[in-house]
């Protein structure tokens, strides 16, 4: 692109600026003369030096067999176990006991029962919250982890064994049991479900109108559908429907209904049976990771004891974050959690076609 | 090239502008199309409900978005831009009407071909270049008839030069014409519903991925729009462009360095570092090659910056080449490794993307309409200048909304998902930053609900200009008053008469 081309037209000066033009001219359209704006050349140029500083430092280049390493020795591989290093060094220091301590250390030691604490409420919201909820409040079919009402039981060890093994999981020691369908396997009739879920409803202290003909009744032992509780029910749920964490029944005299505690709801449960399941996350967890969730759930739950005698109130010398500020986190959580309209997508699919 | 003298002379041709006219059309369409499916999906993110299943999903309606205003609107908008800028700058009409006008419709039937299968779920599942083979065999004739077509239009110019904005148009269509050729190489495996599998695979795959997306940003929506600018920015202003020199040294740096700028896109995966390293440092030194373009530009308003108070189609524009300035210094800050390991993943990312599309892509290209326009339907001006600029501040009052709503919910994001507390523990799970994010996303679909208004106040402004009217209390671009136009009421007026 030489200037002194044969075909070039007039050079002229620009009026405005009195800068040069370039003499070409196409449609109208000229171009100045103006140099590379210096500054524009020197970050170019300083750009360039950091970029040739930059492959000496790190690797850069291929070369036969590999390409150069850089003087730094960097690789990512190194700089993730730094990042990883440093977790461990937090952690250190409580990790060592906690992995040699047994539960009832843990829930003893105040400095361990909040590191555990801390841990289970991450992990529970990575792995636990897509289930139970952010705030482990549960939804329809989800129970919610916050009550005292623990279906395979809320001991430490026995939420333990449950967050190991699962529910239905396939697992060989997971939990299972499986209620009846006793509308679609022709059990009972609609008409003695009806009775029964009435009967329930009324275990509960539930409005219970239905179809019986002892409506309004006071007396529960009059309802029709007390004989059909004994002889179908009672062996899992208990004379007195109190449940039975053996089977994982549910206490069906309180007011804790896991798939909806109304007549039509009830209905469905009796007449299709429920069956939820629960991952046997020891495939997917560490073991320190299901201990630390384990309690934390212990600790959400309100801490189900029966033989140990823990003291809750943090004292001493502390300066890890404390149970109370765990529970407040948790008690945050709750609040911000996801509207309960969401969980009703997650009703598991039944069969309620040929009720009545 | 020696030309023929004898040739030289100073007569207009006759330019070919009815493909033009074609392209410019089908860019205000696909424009609003684009534009409006990526409201949808911004409303989607906001309010997953509206998720339609199969059809209407985000996985599908997102490249529809992404190659309806890339390709449709974009594409349409480079080839009427540089079917336009090749006719006048090489003096000469194009080479061949009839190919040319298969581009227009070969084009228009790619986009359909592609729309067609995203929403049916026939997709490669690679990024930018979500076609099917069938799609990307036809396109493969479309655009190798696009350069014959330019290439054989300069071969026979007039002019003894050539000029600098079809250098950026030919960098556009050769280098589009490898990066397509290279990504798309796969085996068919199923002519029923279009099946295919990559030549590559694993890390290669991705890397050639990336090779290929990076330069579709670098040669489709860089050097080709910068074809635009070199053309239409001196045009409107009236003034020579900047300076010769910087116009070579960028170009050339330009389009040296940036293909080489893919791998950051994959820092910190299984690419190794060496690589990483390579896409970091050549993105760090096409930082000035980038800005030279803007320069240029900006800078043939030099001694003539007042035009920018009286021009709204001027300011487009320069605003165009600001948002190009910003998002081409925000791109190597992104690819240093260190900034990335924040960004990467994150909403960040799609913020950076539409500084860039929206603020450059976008403006260049409606600043050019607002130009063509006129000059294709022989109007004096655009029906209304003032829409002109109501337009302008609706899109960027868009923009800002859009990239700052990106900009705070990206840096969250990243932020939240590297927090741990003094124990080691993350304080943060995925759900909760996806939930930290909806009163943004609901910011960014304002934004973007604001740039779509913008387009269609333009389309109105482009039919009313067409028709031949002039808005009342009109000014032209150098402040002189106009006389308003309607035709309808002439029409009446004659019918009454």
């Amino acid at each position: 692109m030489s200037e002194n081309n044969e075909h070039n037209t007039e050079k002229e000066i620009d009026k405005l600026t009195g800068v040069e033009t370039t003499g070409h001219e196409w449609d109208g359209l000229k171009e100045l003369n103006n140099p590379l704006p210096r500054w524009w050349l020197w970050v170019f140029y300083a750009c360039c030096l950091w970029a040739f500083g930059y492959f000496i430092v790190y690797p850069a280049w291929p070369v036969i067999g590999g390409a150069t390493k850089g003087t730094s020795g960097y690789t990512q591989y190194k700089e993730l176990r730094a990042s990883q290093d440093e977790i461990i060094k937090l952690q250190r220091e409580y990790l060592d006991r906690f992995e040699k301590a047994s539960f009832e250390e843990i829930l003893q030691d105040p400095a361990l029962y909040a590191f555990a604490n801390a841990g289970g409420a991450s992990a529970f919201k990575d792995n636990c919250a897509t289930c139970h909820g952010t705030g482990a409040q549960g939804g329809l079919g989800y129970p919610n982890l916050n009550d005292d009402d623990w279906l395979w039981g809320g001991h430490v060890d026995e939420i333990y064994t449950t967050i190991l093994h699962g529910i239905r999981s396939g697992d060989i020691d997971g939990h299972v049991s499986q209620m009846p369908a006793f509308g679609k396997e022709k059990i009972l009739t609609s008409h003695e479900i009806n009775e029964v879920v009435d009967y329930v409803l009324a275990l509960s202290g539930n409005d219970h109108k239905g179809s019986n003909d002892h409506k309004g009744s006071d007396d529960i032992s009059m309802m029709p559908g007390q004989k059909t509780f004994k002889q179908n029910c009672a062996s899992c749920h208990g004379a007195d429907g109190k449940g039975d964490k053996q089977f994982g029944a549910p206490n069906l005299t309180d007011a804790i209904w896991l798939y909806g505690g109304d007549h039509h709801d009830v209905y469905k449960t009796v007449y299709n049976a429920r069956s939820g399941v629960m991952p046997a996350w020891k495939t997917r967890l560490d073991d320190n990771t299901i201990r630390q969730l384990t309690v934390y759930l212990h600790e959400l739950g309100g801490g189900q004891v029966d033989e140990i005698e823990t003291d809750h109130a943090m004292e001493g010398d502390v300066a890890i974050p404390s149970v109370e500020e765990a529970a407040e986190m948790v008690a945050e959580t709750v609040i911000d959690a996801v509207e309960p309209q969401t969980v009703e997508e997650d009703i598991p699919v039944e069969e309620i076609g040929d009720e009545q | 090239m020696t030309t023929d003298i004898a040739n030289n002379n100073r007569t207009t041709p006759d330019y070919n502008y009815d493909i033009v006219k074609l392209f410019v059309l089908a860019t205000i369409f696909w424009g609003v199309v684009g534009m409006s499916v990526g409201l949808f999906i911004a409303l989607q993110m906001a309010f997953p409900v509206l998720n339609v299943e199969p059809y209407l999903t985000f996985g599908r309606l997102r490249p529809l978005h992404t190659s309806g205003v890339i390709f449709a609107f974009g594409g349409s908008a480079l080839f009427a831009t540089s079917y336009y800028v090749v006719q006048r700058t090489c003096r000469v009409r194009l080479w061949s009407d009839k190919l040319s006008l298969f581009t227009f419709w070969g084009y228009q039937l790619f986009i359909l071909m592609a729309a067609l299968g995203y929403v049916t779920g026939v997709t490669q599942g690679k990024e930018y270049a979500e076609p099917e083979w069938y799609a990307d065999l036809w396109l493969t004739v479309v655009w190798v008839v696009y350069l014959l077509v330019f290439m054989m239009t300069i071969f026979k110019r007039k002019e003894p030069h050539l000029y600098v904005a079809n250098w950026f148009f030919l960098a556009f269509i050769i280098t589009v014409a490898v990066l397509h050729l290279g990504n798309g190489l796969a085996l068919p495996v199923d002519w029923r519903f279009g099946k295919s599998y990559s030549a590559f695979a694993g890390v290669q795959s991705a890397m050639i991925q990336w090779w290929y997306g990076h330069n579709a940003v670098g040669f489709f929506l860089t050097a080709g729009f910068l074809g635009m600018v070199y053309y239409f920015v001196p045009k409107r202003a009236e003034r020579p462009v900047y300076s010769y020199r910087l116009s070579i040294v960028h170009f050339w740096s330009l389009i040296f360095i940036y293909i080489w700028a893919g791998p950051h896109h994959l820092h910190y995966t299984a690419l190794p570092d060496w690589a990483q390293t390579l896409g970091m440092t050549f993105s760090i030194m096409l930082w000035m090659p980038s800005w030279g373009g803007m320069i240029n530009g900006m800078m043939t308003l030099s001694g003539a910056w007042d035009k920018l108070r009286k021009d709204p189609v001027l300011r487009f524009m320069i605003v165009a080449l600001a948002f190009y300035g910003m998002s081409t210094f925000e791109g190597p800050l992104m690819s240093i490794r260190a900034v990335n390991s924040l960004s990467h993943y994150t909403d960040w990312t799609i913020g950076h993307v539409h500084s860039g599309a929206l603020g450059w892509v976008g403006f260049i290209t409606f600043g050019c309409l607002y130009y063509l326009v006129p000059k294709l339907w022989k109007r004096e001006e655009v029906y209304s200048l003032k829409l002109v600029n109501l337009h302008l501040w609706v899109a960027t009052l868009g923009i800002v909304l859009y990239i700052t709503a990106m900009w705070v919910s990206g840096i969250m994001q990243g932020l939240m998902w590297r927090s741990y507390n003094d124990l080691g523990f993350l304080n943060f799970s995925f759900v909760e930053s996806v939930m930290a994010m909806h009163p943004f996303y609901l910011i960014r679909a304002l934004g973007g609900l604001l740039f779509l208004s913008g387009a269609l106040i333009m389309s109105y402004n482009f039919y009313r200009t067409i028709k031949g009217d002039v808005a009342e209390g009109e000014v032209d671009k150098d402040g002189n008053p106009r006389q308003a136009v309607n035709t309808s009421k002439n029409a009446q007026l004659q019918a009454a008469e």
